[in-house]
């Protein structure tokens, strides 16, 4: 059995989410990270508290939160979350999709996030976490069975590089996945394209290198940049960190997938 | 795309739209002579059908292979005068009009207004019409609460099966004649009324083929002038076909495609009926042709799809026709409707889709022009190659072909009594609308306009527009204690105003019934060879009339914002509501605010709106479904707008949703424009709440940015979402595929733009072309962005 009271910060969920794991997905979005990427497209994600929300349009709207209290994040209810997501469940069945938990850093609010996970797992959807993989082994550990999906970001791999656009060292990234990898948890792995700071050639190979040392079966997704993020930054009045970037071009992406083809890798 | 067709594109496209007095010269003369007073009324319809078909110019197109044109040329587009007649007026306004204008020359004109004009005042059948209804029903109609599709088109609204494909105009003359031996005079009363309808079906049967020999004729004439000698051989060739059709029974796809285009012609040229005929199921008809010769080897893919082709541009070649008085407003299009279905199941239930179904696919995506629309019906059984085959055509933006689910389509006319074999068989024509094709008359009779009876019933009866009593007295607003006494009183007045129409729906139908009976049509409309009964008097299988209703979304919205903000948080009173309605919400800020923003709205799955909009689709569906008509049918609802919420937003001031006086409604069972703020997934939860299998199609309209379908996986997400609707009893949906910031460029630069195509409701047209106001409304749909 799960708690249907326990509860947590979210700031958004989003339905018809098509680029968070295997088919049609709700993504649910935990408030707070630890992390402080250069690059971050939920600049409103870091705060753990709700806060107020300025030029940003609300998330959402409907059963959830009815009368907009002007913040972004609310303080929600397994059983809220539960409900909502629940709305969805024929196009999970028919697209062989699921709930899809990003945030922020979902590990952060562990507590929650294992009732909530456990929730899902009671009703049978599918579950993904998208994670920085940035917590104590213990969080991941408690969590493990209840998770279907992982998507775990590799960034950088020169820890200086990591530390200077993220804000943290990557060891314990890359320690945990190791663990991970070892008690066999289903892993993809997701590298996000920033223009001349994660998209060079050197640290490409290094993270290939690094991953086919591992397993070569191991599933990467390459993420284009796209400029989302500065929009955002523009509306909530912030200077765009790094500036402005153009998305790769679609023989750009393939050029890059290719480092990773030379390594045997399964690369998308 | 080959030269020819290439050539032929680019015909149609470039031809100018003009007002040809051909057919009304020709139909008038025929009624002035004696012989038409000598006779009974159908067979005098089919003589003026046979002296047209006699009479009019015959026109072959360079480089065409299938041949017939409706006027003299490629869209030079006559008037039906019997039905309606042009003033000086409406021909000023259509040959002026920036957008679809008709052209006219000084000649066309002086034989409109001088020649027929003249013998049709008080006899076309709009002037019958306007002349039988009484005060209220004019008052409604004056008024915006609805529109009636027959005071300038005829009933139409039916689709061809595969009769055509097995018979020729010879076999259907036999079944007439045997109808006739069968008469019984002794014991049938109706026996004379049947024999007049049989006499006037076999000079119409005799008309078309001869109007083939006419062609037959001229293309032999051409073949010995022409000097390229594959051009003559072909000239020869199709000659020879229209000696045989449509006479015979096809033998060949080419004869197959000649003659449903001469059936085609045949009936837009007795009659203007709305929702313009067509050939329906097309890859099943044709796969039995298509397989035959390819064995033989007399056909190959490329030379089917450039039969095709030619085919495909003579539907283009075709505007629906000019419109007279003020309803140029209500439905401003050059497209008539011809709806072409592909996929879809067989007679035992199963799959029916074929290679002709992704021959015909290519075709649609290569020609790319307005007409015959078309759409692919997906069942559970279809497989997703077609699904996705479909998609990729309307990814490109083209607003074609739509999709339709046929487990629905069946269960909806299955529900309504037909038979389960009639219901395989058929499918979606027009806009949306549910049918069995080749057997039924399925008569839209005009749109229903939900938000004007709410705007009549929060003003006690009255229009505020014109400050006329038109409804009941259902009391004052600011009284009601409760949303229930609100509702009821809707409720009441919905019911009032659709008696009021069912009532002149009743006279108009005995109208046609008596004046304008359609003896082809009738040929080829099971059972009315049969029963010796007229096509517009309920000869055919299954006669069901239609009372189109629009405006669900605003509708819901603007309940939902008086149910949740006056009576259950008691935010503002509804005078204070009424007051700020009346002042377009000028100087009501903070009301407006909580309206907009703070409401449960239609389109987000939300229980608390959704609710609403099942609550106002029982009471629609009440006072409608299975009301008796005078030809054996009953009364169904639908819910589709084509651009009449444009015209009936006009009518109507400002609502409780927050819509400013005059704005569009929402389109369909589409959410106010823009509200649909939880993505996709949410607004088809929320469409699914309404029972469509209760209904005769109901229109889902939906835009997607281009990034949506990037990836391969984004696109079979799309084909999941689509069949998670289908798999909810979703009867149709399609997207747009444009960014707004595109419509935007466009509406700046049309010159740059004139190939947009868009989805406007049911049906695609240059973006360019559409008033500005349905412009701003496509604009202001939400954008589903990834």
């Amino acid at each position: 059995m799960f708690n249907p009271n326990s509860s947590g910060i979210v700031y958004d969920i989003k339905r018809f989410a098509i680029h968070d794991g295997p088919g049609i997905r709700t993504t649910v979005f935990f408030k707070g990270c630890p992390l402080n990427c250069w690059w971050c497209q939920n600049p409103e994600s870091r705060s753990p508290e709700p806060e107020p929300k300025g030029q940003l349009r609300t998330a959402y709207q409907g059963d959830l939160l009815y009368r907009d209290d002007g913040l972004i994040g609310k303080e929600v209810t397994v059983e809220q979350l539960l409900k909502e997501v629940e709305k969805d469940v024929l196009f999970f069945d028919e697209s062989g999709g699921g709930v899809t938990v990003s945030g922020g850093e979902p590990l952060l609010q562990i507590d929650f996030l294992h009732d909530l996970l456990q929730g899902f797992k009671a009703m049978e959807i599918h579950t993904t976490v998208d994670t920085t993989g940035y917590a104590g082994y213990d969080r991941i550990q408690r969590i493990l069975p209840l998770v279907d999906l992982w998507l775990y970001d590799l960034k950088l791999m020169d820890d200086s590089l990591h530390r200077k656009y993220t804000g943290v060292s990557n060891r314990v990234i890359i320690k945990n996945f190791l663990q991970m990898y070892e008690e066999k948890a289903p892993l993809l792995i997701r590298v996000p394209l920033i223009p001349d700071i994660t998209d060079t050639d050197e640290n490409l190979v290094a993270i290939a290198h690094f991953l086919s040392s591992v397993d070569k079966n191991l599933p990467v997704e390459l993420l284009q940049y796209n400029q989302f993020a500065e929009s955002k930054y523009e509306r909530l009045g912030l200077p765009v960190p790094g500036g402005h970037k153009q998305p790769q071009s679609t023989d750009e992406i393939e050029q890059k997938k290719d480092i990773f083809r030379q390594y045997q890798l399964k690369v998308r | 795309m080959n030269e020819r067709i290439r050539k032929l594109r680019e015909q149609t496209l470039t031809a100018e739209p003009k007002i040809s007095a051909e057919r009304a010269k020709l139909v008038t003369e025929f009624y002035k002579s004696p012989l038409a007073g000598q006779v009974s009324v159908p067979v005098a319809r089919a003589l003026a059908f046979k002296y047209i078909l006699e009479h009019k110019e015959l026109c072959v197109n360079d480089g065409e292979l299938i041949v017939g044109e409706r006027g003299p040329a490629p869209k030079e587009t006559p008037t039906y005068p019997e039905i309606s007649t042009h003033t000086a007026q409406d021909l000023e306004i259509l040959h002026t009009r920036p957008k679809i204008p008709f052209s006219s020359d000084a000649e066309t004109r002086r034989i409109l207004l001088e020649e027929v004009r003249p013998f049709w005042q008080g006899r076309s059948i709009r002037d019958r019409i306007f002349k039988e209804m009484d005060a209220e029903w004019i008052d409604a109609y004056e008024a915006g609460v609805f529109t009636e599709f027959m005071e300038q088109r005829a009933p139409g609204h039916t689709v061809l099966d595969d009769k055509i494909y097995r018979k020729g105009m010879l076999d259907f003359k036999a079944d007439i004649q045997r109808s006739l031996e069968q008469l019984d005079f002794f014991n049938d009363p109706q026996a004379l009324n049947k024999r007049e309808e049989l006499k006037a079906m076999n000079i119409a049967a005799d008309a078309l083929i001869r109007f083939a020999g006419r062609y037959a004729q001229l293309l032999d004439d051409l073949a010995a002038r022409e000097n390229d000698t594959k051009r003559r051989a072909e000239l020869q060739q199709m000659a020879a076909i229209c000696r045989w059709v449509p006479a015979h029974a096809p033998r060949t796809f080419w004869e197959a495609l000649q003659y449903y285009w001469f059936v085609h012609l045949g009936v837009i040229t007795e009659l203007n009926t709305w929702d313009s005929f067509n050939p329906g199921r097309l890859d099943q008809h044709l796969y039995p042709f298509y397989k035959r010769e390819l064995a033989l080897g007399t056909l190959t893919p490329e030379s089917a799809k450039e039969l095709l082709m030619s085919f495909w541009v003579k539907f283009n070649n075709q505007p629906a026709p000019p419109k007279v008085g003020v309803t140029a407003q209500e439905s401003n299009t050059y497209t008539d409707f011809c709806l072409i279905n592909v996929g879809g199941v067989d007679a035992e239930g199963q799959d029916a889709s074929n290679e002709l179904s992704y021959l015909i696919l290519d075709v649609i995506e290569e020609m790319r022009i307005l007409q015959p629309s078309s759409m692919v019906q997906i069942s559970k059984k279809t497989p997703d190659r077609l699904l996705k085959r479909a998609l990729k055509i309307i990814q490109t933006g083209f607003g074609q072909p739509s999709l339709f689910n046929t487990d629905s389509i069946i269960q909806e006319m299955v529900r309504q009594g037909k038979d389960i074999v009639d219901a395989r068989l058929g499918g979606a024509s027009g806009c949306v609308e549910a049918g069995v094709f080749g057997k039924e008359s399925y008569i839209l009779t005009g749109y229903f306009n939900l938000v004007k009876v709410l705007e009549i019933t929060l003003n006690n009866g009255r229009d505020p527009r014109t400050g006329k009593t038109i409804g009941l007295k259902t009391g004052e607003p600011a009284s009601f204690e409760s949303f229930d006494q609100l509702y009821r009183a809707f409720e009441k007045q919905v019911n009032r105003f659709i008696d009021i129409k069912i009532k002149g729906n009743r006279i108009i139908e005995r109208l046609y019934a008596q004046y304008l009976p359609a003896p082809f049509m009738s040929i080829l409309i099971d059972d009315c060879i049969a029963k010796g009964k007229d096509y517009n008097d309920g000869g055919a299988r299954y006669n069901n009339s239609y009372i189109q209703g629009v405006g669900m979304g605003s509708m819901t919205d603007s309940l939902s914002a008086i149910k949740f903000h006056v009576f259950d948080r008691k935010h503002f009173s509804m005078k204070h509501l009424l007051e700020a309605m009346r002042d377009n919400f000028d100087g009501y800020d903070e009301i407006l605010d909580l309206i907009l923003n703070h409401t449960p709205r239609y389109g987000n799955d939300d229980d608390y709106a959704d609710a609403i909009l099942k609550q106002i689709f029982e009471t629609y569906f009440k006072a409608i479904d299975g009301r008796p008509n005078t030809k054996g049918g009953h009364y169904r609802v639908n819910l589709l707008p084509t651009t009449v919420h444009v015209y009936f937003g006009s009518v109507v001031g400002a609502t409780p949703d927050g819509r400013k006086a005059g704005f569009p409604l929402s389109e369909g069972i589409s959410p106010v424009q823009g509200m649909d703020v939880k993505g996709p997934t949410a607004v088809i939860k929320s469409a699914a709440k309404i029972d469509h299998l209760r209904t005769g199609g109901t229109l889902l309209n939906q835009k997607f940015t281009p990034q949506v379908f990037d990836t391969e996986e984004g696109f079979d997400k799309v084909a999941k979402l689509i069949r998670t609707y289908f798999r909810m009893d979703g009867h149709h949906i399609q997207f747009n595929v444009v960014t707004a910031d595109t419509l935007r460029k466009a509406q700046q630069h049309p010159e740059q733009y004139r190939d947009l195509i868009v989805r406007v409701a049911g049906y695609s047209d240059y973006f360019v072309d559409l008033t500005s106001e349905l412009q701003e409304e496509i604009i202001r749909r939400t954008e589903q962005v990834i």
